[in-house]
């Protein structure tokens, strides 16, 4: 009985660690590539870890002539976390709203609300394009960061976490003289620490994966954010494998720095509905 | 709750809705209406404003008589046909293996997401060459064992399983932690007394877990579907649209009609005609949910 179960638990672990490599298989051969040279990227059979690794790719990406890598590099930054932040806070302030105040038409103005997660993106594409063309702000962050202070996803979400604060604790803060807003940075904010950093995970990956609106908004290369330099240089540079995967890997990185720092508390904040403790 | 003054009140409503809602406004209420109204109208947005004209049913008309119309529809239906039940059957084996109590379970969840987090760009690229003809480590797998892989994103028939593929690796991650939510919902005195009752794994599996989390695979299948019709990044940059047009999409064309060749009244017409059949096939899938899904009363 006792063998039969060490058995099961080796194959379980076999077949987990099975599934684990087809996860990260393709990460490490767009690491492995990206330290080939040219020459040895047709070669058969594959080498894993390259003859001669060279950072070839990764210097020939950063010093293109007409796309600058290191300039998207930054810009997504920049958009990141501007992306990251401020919808955060609008929509924190808009969830709390809707958790806690009592008002007029507070049930029509979230079913608006949640409607939007309804509307086909490509449906609303088109005519923000034009209106941010009326407003001149094309090629200009605020094109990114304006359609996200609508994120109905994260107000849905937070407002849930919200709901479950016992509102003896405003109440109290109430009671000793604190203002509505400051209720919410010292009582709502801390106590809703997890679900600030999921959803902060999500705007991140949303902002700095971005493709397809800051494609649209974002004609002038001097603005464009990694993964619009990223998609140029795979149909300018198609086949060089080297520098694409360089590429990726520059891109990827990031996201998972952030993704490794906030998954403790991801976790949490999806599973308990974001409250501490 | 919320005790205090009146003014104070409604001072800080405005000041704690007001972003949300100007966007809200700005740019999910208000382009509804616009764009409904742009499919009507022949707008070139580098023309001056006197030369947008009202042409009526002009842009539908133009859009159904387009050859490549039905084309594009059964493209996103081939992606459809082998993603749904792709996606279905990879997130749930990997969400029954998450729901076990296991070492080094974090660390498996960490790499099985590791896929979700990456762009769709990065990850386009990388499926670009693993899926290559000749030097693609998925085709110098498949000779190792004997297969002759096909040349995927150059052929006609192959491509679009080659972006599900790379579709199924990036989102099995994702789809599986939501099933997980669902099978951690499952009340774990069922399957005692149904074990009580002599019933094996494959009847547990089939009796108690699949009923029971068939409201999140409803779900799963109703977001994947409006999702497929409107698939474009991925394509985008694995094929363009390629071999021939054998992946044009409905998006593309969108894309490609406003942004490229600036008729955005013809585009706005044809996401029109996209909203109206991903409405009509959610409508369908709601009717039929009672055919499948399992609600606990």
């Amino acid at each position: 009985m006792k063998v039969k179960k060490t058995i099961k638990q080796l194959v379980f672990y076999l077949f987990m660690t099975f599934l684990g490599l087809l996860a990260i298989v393709p990460f490490l051969w767009m690491i492995s590539t990206s330290l080939k040279v040219r020459e040895a990227l047709y070669t058969i059979p594959i080498r894993w870890i390259p003859l001669d690794p060279s950072l070839d790719a990764y210097r020939a990406i950063f010093n293109l002539s007409n796309i600058n890598f290191f300039r998207g590099l930054i810009n997504s930054f920049i958009v990141s976390i501007l992306l990251t932040f401020i919808p955060l806070l609008t929509s924190a302030m808009a969830a709390f709203a809707f958790a806690k105040i009592e008002f007029k038409g507070k049930k029509l103005l979230f079913t608006a609300f949640l409607f939007t997660m309804m509307v086909p993106g490509t449906i609303t594409m088109i005519p923000n394009f034009i209106t941010l063309k009326t407003l001149h702000l094309l090629n200009t962050y605020m094109a990114l960061l304006l359609p996200a202070l609508c994120n109905a996803f994260a107000i849905f979400f937070m407002r849930q976490s919200f709901i479950a604060i016992h509102d003896s604790y405003l109440e109290a803060a109430i009671i000793d003289g604190a203002s509505l807003y400051r209720v919410f940075i010292t009582v709502i904010l801390p106590l809703a620490r997890p679900v600030l950093f999921t959803m902060g995970l999500f705007n991140f990956m949303g902002s700095w994966n971005g493709f397809l609106w800051p494609l649209i908004v974002l004609s002038d290369r001097s603005k464009w954010t990694l993964q619009l330099g990223l998609a140029n240089l795979g149909s300018n540079f198609y086949n060089y494998q080297n520098y694409l995967m360089a590429g990726a890997l520059i891109s990827i990185v990031p996201i998972i720095i952030v993704y490794v720092i906030t998954q403790k508390y991801v976790e949490k904040g999806l599973s308990t509905g974001g409250l501490k403790g | 709750m919320y005790i205090g003054g009146k003014k104070q009140k409604r001072i800080a409503l405005v000041v704690f809705l007001a972003p949300a809602v100007i966007s809200l406004l700005v740019f999910f209420l208000f382009p509804i209406f616009e764009s409904l109204l742009l499919s009507f109208l022949a707008y070139d947005p580098l023309r001056p404003i006197e030369d947008v004209s009202f042409v009526g049913l002009q842009n539908y008309k133009e859009y159904f008589q387009y050859k490549d119309m039905q084309a594009q529809y059964l493209h996103v239906l081939y992606y459809l046909v082998l993603y749904i039940p792709l996606i279905l059957v990879t997130s749930m084996a990997q969400a029954l293996l998450l729901n076990r109590i296991f070492v080094g379970k974090t660390l498996y969840k960490v790499l099985f997401y590791l896929p979700v987090i990456s762009s769709w760009v990065a990850v386009a690229l990388i499926w670009r060459w693993l899926l290559h003809g000749e030097f693609g480590l998925i085709n110098i797998g498949l000779r190792a064992i004997g297969l002759n892989g096909p040349s995927w994103l150059l052929s006609k028939v192959w491509a679009m399983p080659g972006v599900v593929l790379a579709a199924v690796w990036k989102d099995t991650g994702y789809y599986a932690l939501l099933l997980l939510a669902a099978l951690k919902g499952i009340e774990p005195s069922y399957y005692e007394s149904a074990r009580i009752d002599g019933a094996n794994s494959t009847q547990r599996f089939t009796r108690i877990t699949l009923p029971l989390v068939s409201p999140t695979l409803f779900l799963l299948v109703v977001i994947n579907v409006i999702a497929g019709f409107q698939v474009f990044e991925s394509i985008y940059i694995m094929t363009e649209g390629g071999p021939a047009g054998a992946t044009r999409v409905p998006v593309e064309q969108i894309y490609r009609n406003a942004f490229t060749y600036y008729k955005m009244g013809y585009a706005s017409a044809i996401a029109w005609v996209l909203g109206f059949v991903i409405l009509i096939a959610t409508v369908i899938q709601f009717r039929m949910e009672r055919r499948w899904v399992s609600y606990e009363s």
